[in-house]
């Protein structure tokens, strides 16, 4: 089962740890809504839609209430040291949380502890605090966008707030950032690097460029970074091997923004309506160019 | 000046304290950061928000340098503001320097301005904030929520409304945005 750890930009959303569904517009856990805008609601939101798809379980949620004051992460973070140890997941996603190198490092130790290892995956204020600590070799998959695979680029910044003028973030400068992270021991088993092009990368360098369809306004729309990483931690814990998870889930995310038609003012909610065709058709090319 | 341009003016990739009289401000929390350093500005204090040094970094942190000699009068100021630091600290290595490069994107009706990792995406005839994109911190989605739909002169600045360095690297695209789409 696939485990998805975050927040919800709301002070009064409650500690809370359950399936996730998904009810029109809101995800609905422990029978508490949260708005698919953009965060870790939209994250799980895709995962729902893309388990659907796959005919796997829908993912458990550990979500709190967090407007960047970290109280409601402390909450969380507090709760997982607990709770992660008698689990067993087969894939953890964590997301938004505020960056405390104390507790993502309790939170490492924890899972070692764990009955078996579980897939990996950080995006947002994690990856952040996983590089920040030094750890991020402890990850299978980061999911940065260009100005964050700049950040994990950067050996001395601990967060994209401070990383140094000269790595430019622009397309071309790509492949060298990307071999950036891994001499300085910044990478996870795999990058996802989400942008004009998604890039797949390992240590080795490059493995696979993802382009098509290329719709522009995807840049702008917040949370479409969200839906990428729900999706592929969908495929991962429905037991695809990563690098193969996460080519489609790229073209699954870029199919789904071009069904939406997209201009920079869309909003992330009018593309994840579009996941289930988009996941069915990338399935299905799959399968005929198998064939 | 807004701390945009401030932070335009410096070139090096860290500020050297080459004299031994800066020192810098350690607070609780963001949020405090960045009202202690709207106050200094306001009374006239040549500051600057920079990365903290490894030794007491602890996550998501921001520390105001300032001039030691007027460590007195700053920590009473602080204090009487009910935000005093939890410790005052020599500068005795470089302080990292935020991020002072900004990148536009023109999609014809909309306009983005990217600072850091935070992009901020208006359309220009009716210069509403569409969208808000990228970042990692909790305050992000909170920042979105309050700002998204709202006209660029309406929306609460991520100064007021944000705790942690996506909100302030927001603050820095918000700025650029009003400085290239509003008269001065």
């Amino acid at each position: 089962m696939l485990a998805v750890i975050g927040t919800v930009p709301d002070p009064k959303f409650p500690l809370v740890a359950g399936k996730v569904a998904l009810e029109e517009e809101n995800i609905l856990i422990q029978g508490r809504r949260a708005a698919i805008r953009r965060g870790t609601p939209a994250l799980l939101a895709a995962a729902v839609k893309a388990a659907e798809v796959l005919g796997v379980e829908e993912p458990f949620g550990y979500l709190v209430g967090d407007i960047g004051r970290g109280d409601g992460s402390q909450k969380l973070y507090q709760d997982l040291v607990q709770d992660l140890k008698q689990s067993d997941f087969h894939t953890i996603c964590f997301h938004y949380l505020q960056p405390l190198v104390g507790w993502h490092n309790r939170i490492q130790s924890v899972i070692k502890k764990m009955i078996r290892t579980p897939i990996l995956i950080a995006d947002a204020g994690f990856m952040y605090v996983a590089k920040m600590s030094g750890r991020s070799s402890a990850y299978d998959l980061f999911t940065p966008d260009l100005g964050e695979l700049a950040f994990l680029a950067d050996e001395l910044a601990p967060h994209p707030f401070y990383t140094r003028g000269f790595l430019l973030h622009e397309e071309n400068a790509t492949p060298d950032l990307i071999a950036r992270v891994y001499q300085h021991g910044n990478g996870p088993r795999y990058l996802l690097v989400k942008g004009k092009r998604d890039y797949l990368a390992n240590k080795e360098g490059i493995q696979a460029i993802i382009d098509d369809p290329m719709e522009e306004a995807m840049e702008a729309i917040g949370g479409t970074g969200d839906t990428l990483t729900g999706i592929v931690a969908a495929l991962i814990s429905s037991g695809m091997e990563l690098p193969r998870a996460a080519i489609l889930a790229a073209r699954t995310n870029r199919l789904a923004g071009s069904y939406a038609r997209p201009s920079p003012g869309t909003q992330v909610s009018e593309i994840v309506p579009h996941i289930p065709k988009a996941l069915e058709d990338v399935l299905k090319e799959r399968r005929e160019w198998i064939q | 000046m807004g701390v945009f341009g401030l932070l335009k003016k410096k070139s090096e990739e860290a500020i050297e304290n080459h004299h031994g009289d800066r020192g810098f401000l350690v607070f609780e929390n963001t949020s405090e950061v960045i009202q202690a350093e709207n106050l200094l500005k306001k009374k006239g204090w040549e500051i600057h928000v920079m990365g903290p040094p490894p030794e007491i970094r602890s996550g998501c942190d921001l520390v105001i340098e300032f001039p030691l000699i007027e460590e007195l009068k700053i920590t009473e100021v602080l204090k009487d503001a009910g935000i005093p630091p939890l410790q005052v600290v020599p500068v005795s290595s470089p302080l990292l320097k935020p991020v002072d490069l900004f990148q536009t994107k023109d999609f014809g009706k909309y306009l983005m301005v990217q600072a850091a990792n935070m992009k901020l995406t208006v359309e220009k005839d009716s210069l509403t904030i569409v969208n808000i994109s990228g970042g990692g911190c909790p305050d992000v989605p909170y920042l979105a929520e309050q700002m998204v739909s709202k006209s660029l002169k309406e929306a609460p600045s991520p100064r007021e409304i944000g705790h942690t360095l996506c909100g302030y690297a927001l603050q820095l695209a918000y700025e650029e945005m009003k400085r290239r789409c509003l008269p001065s």
